[in-house]
């Protein structure tokens, strides 16, 4: 279970933790996080030598290759700062993994307080930054996906579609079986396609059916998955990474 | 019909027919939808959490005292009058339960359900004897007469819907065809009704078995356990070592969260709680009852701490119906006894990895199961355990530790370890992918089947941040 979070005080200074799936793929949802925070007179620093937080080697078996790559990022965050993720799963990885990754090990204190320190974008957005949102795009419905990670390893079911509340405009509409998996699940697409495939057919019908004009996710390898399909099949629904659509509808 | 058969080694192809199958797809998802939201109604006004916590609490204490409260069982059933049996494999517990019948003369043997005597083939080594032996579950009976194994641990024949029902019925039994469920359940009632009668001996499973009273508990609800366990002459109880716990009062917690957790019940239509033989003066009950408890690998899982959470299993079946795997492959498709999650991380031990290295890899690691099972084992956790031990990086003490072991794979994540720990040649080729993404090959293997393949954007975030800085000091400087 979840434990009980106790949330800080809003802070000056934040550490944005990126991810490799943000940095690569879908920058533009990284920046928009970092405006979101910056807006609320938070300085943000982005640690220039982030790379991967080795979750993928991690669920993949290979913990000696995870734990090597998650040790140089123990190192990025040296001042007392949060440190957010605009992911629930590289967010839960490091709050909830890197404990256990460096059990036993030197490093254990510091995956222990690097851990205590990792906050998913969202969750710090409506439990630290308690944020207020002006509305200034016209009537429309959207689908939230929230990932499996941000729901059940972090236990943050709640957050993301709070904002999407807090949007005057927008009718926030929630698919069939919402809290069924995307079928993402990292190297699982790879080394099983085609339960992978019929999951996220699934999914993305799902968000289809609920008539939305746009679905959002917190986390991009669902987003990669179910806007992949959505656009393989040439629907007509448009995905984007909440950070993203808080930051066009606001701004 | 030749019977079906299914192994682990053959998931790929399995889980490819079943995804195939229209009418399987669509079995099993209105099953699980429907078991999912029995189950969610069912602990409306429960503080399910905390009993969640007591259950967990209950089986890691009887966990920790195992070795201990199966002497107490097996004193406490003796002096109640159940001869005590221990097999160290499926293989001995068969030979011991042949054994007794075949001290009886038994020619036919009556079933209740028992996951266990699947797993060890009783029903085969029986048969290979001359004893034949029936199923009296309604769902097992006809998985029986199907000629195949069941696809589900509470619910056997969940793969099959009522058409198909009503022609097994038709086939094998001879009956008129109907789609009347209720005319189907009397004819069944009434055909396994005669085999109860002439049965020599009858074999059961165990839901719980309490070391301080030495009782067999046992959970179901057609009767059929109750007439499996009184009917006969003989009476003999197989279930593995890890269904043991200590105290009678432990029983009434995990009884909430099994029935709750599987069928969304409050309670069961039969809860038998079985303490001997018939009695002097007694008019009724088995001349013998017999308890066989089956190792088969156990006591291996059992001497690792964190493996030793698979024991902690009370088999309801919670994890299947919430996995998303598991609703669209179906149960076959896992070639095991205990097909989905707990399959997934009980199989491997009894098995090896050799050959069921692909199920600890068949989950998305949603964390669905985790998160219903009532007794909180952590699921995820040890699927993530099994998948280290197959590339050779965890303790090694699974069989067939390393299978997965491959040059070509590791030499990959090396190379990926190497360059996320170079953030300055990492950067680099991030940057040289958004360069030539117009060269991202449109076809990515089965990824790019259903999906449009994911292309790298022009500038990564760390080449927007860096232009976004560059901006900024420009600004700064005009100003």
């Amino acid at each position: 279970m979840t434990p009980v979070k106790l949330y800080p005080a809003r802070p000056d200074k934040v550490y944005f933790y990126g991810t490799c799936l943000v940095d690569l793929f879908f920058p533009q949802a990284g920046l928009d996080g970092i405006r979101l925070l910056e807006r609320e007179g938070i300085e943000v620093i982005f640690p220039e030598d982030q790379t991967c937080c080795g979750q993928p080697a991690y669920t993949s078996g290979y913990q000696d290759e995870a734990r090597a790559v998650a040790a140089t990022q123990l190192d990025l965050f040296p001042g007392p700062w949060p440190i957010i993720v605009p992911s629930g799963s590289c967010g839960g990885m490091m709050r909830v993994h890197y404990p256990d990754l460096f059990a036993g090990t030197e490093r254990e204190a510091q995956a222990r307080e690097v851990a205590d320190r990792v906050f998913e974008l969202t969750e710090f957005l409506v439990h630290v930054c308690h944020l207020r949102l002006a509305d200034r795009g016209g009537p429309e419905k959207v689908a939230m996906h929230t990932s499996c990670s941000a729901r059940r390893e972090m236990g943050l079911a709640a957050t993301g579609p709070a904002l999407l509340g807090r949007l005057e405009g927008v009718e926030l509409v929630e698919p069939a079986r919402a809290t069924e998996c995307c079928g993402f699940g990292g190297t699982f697409a790879v080394r099983h396609p085609e339960v992978s495939a019929a999951m996220v057919e699934d999914k993305s019908r799902a968000i289809e059916a609920t008539g939305a004009e746009h679905f959002v996710t917190s986390d991009c390898g669902c987003l990669m998955n179910i806007a992949g399909r959505l656009e393989h099949r040439q629907g007509a629904v448009r995905g984007e990474h909440i950070a993203s659509y808080l930051w066009q509808r606001t701004s | 019909m030749s019977v079906q058969t299914y192994t682990p080694a053959a998931f790929h192809r399995q889980a490819h027919e079943a995804l195939e199958n229209p009418q399987i797809r669509a079995n099993f998802r209105k099953a699980m939808d429907g078991l999912m939201s029995k189950r969610r109604d069912s602990f409306d006004d429960w503080d399910l959490e905390t009993l969640r916590e007591l259950g967990a609490s209950i089986r890691l204490r009887a966990l920790a005292k195992l070795p201990d409260l199966l002497e107490r069982l097996e004193a406490n059933c003796q002096a109640n009058g159940i001869r005590v049996h221990w097999a160290e494999d499926g293989e001995q517990a068969c030979r011991i339960i042949r054994e007794l019948c075949e001290a009886r003369e038994a020619t036919s043997v009556i079933k209740g359900k028992s996951m266990v005597s699947e797993e060890m083939h009783l029903n085969a080594h029986l048969e290979a004897a001359g004893i034949a032996a029936l199923e009296s579950d309604l769902g097992e009976y006809l998985v029986q007469l199907n000629e195949q194994t069941p696809s589900h641990i509470i619910m056997p024949a969940i793969h099959l819907n009522t058409d198909e029902i009503a022609g097994i019925m038709h086939d094998k039994t001879g009956i008129e065809r109907t789609r009347d469920v209720d005319a189907m359940t009397a004819a069944a009632r009434l055909q396994l009704r005669e085999r109860f009668m002439a049965a020599d001996v009858g074999v059961s499973g165990v839901n719980f078995a309490v070391a301080e009273t030495g009782t067999l508990c046992l959970v179901e609800n057609e009767g059929n356990g109750r007439m499996t366990t009184t009917v006969p002459p003989v009476h003999i109880a197989v279930t593995g070592i890890e269904k043991v716990v200590e105290h009678l009062r432990d029983v009434a917690p995990l009884y909430s969260l099994l029935t709750r957790s599987a069928t969304g019940q409050h309670v069961t239509t039969y809860f038998n709680m079985i303490s001997g033989p018939r009695r002097p003066g007694e008019h009724d009950g088995p001349e013998e009852v017999h308890l066989v408890l089956v190792d088969n690998g156990r006591s291996n899982i059992y001497q690792d701490d964190q493996l030793l959470d698979t024991l902690r299993c009370i088999r309801c079946g919670a994890c299947m119906n919430h996995c998303p795997v598991y609703t669209r492959v179906g149960g076959h498709s896992y070639g095991t006894t205990y097909p989905g999650p707990i399959g997934s991380i009980l199989m491997p031990h009894l098995e090896g990895l050799e050959s069921t290295r692909d199920l600890p890899t068949a989950s998305s690691l949603c964390g669905a199961c985790g998160e219903v099972c009532p007794v909180k084992i952590p699921i995820p956790d040890l699927l993530v355990r099994l998948r280290r031990e197959s590339v050779g990086e965890g303790r090694g003490n699974v069989r067939g530790a390393g299978v997965k072991r491959s040059r070509k794979e590791l030499a990959a994540w090396k190379g990926w370890q190497w360059l996320a720990t170079h953030p300055g040649l990492w950067r680099s080729g991030t940057a040289m992918a958004g360069r030539l993404r117009g060269l991202t090959p449109a076809h990515l293997g089965p990824w790019t089947d259903y999906r449009t393949a994911p292309k790298p954007a022009k500038t990564t975030l760390h080449g927007l941040l860096k232009q976004r800085r560059a901006r900024q000091a420009a600004e700064e400087k005009d100003a």
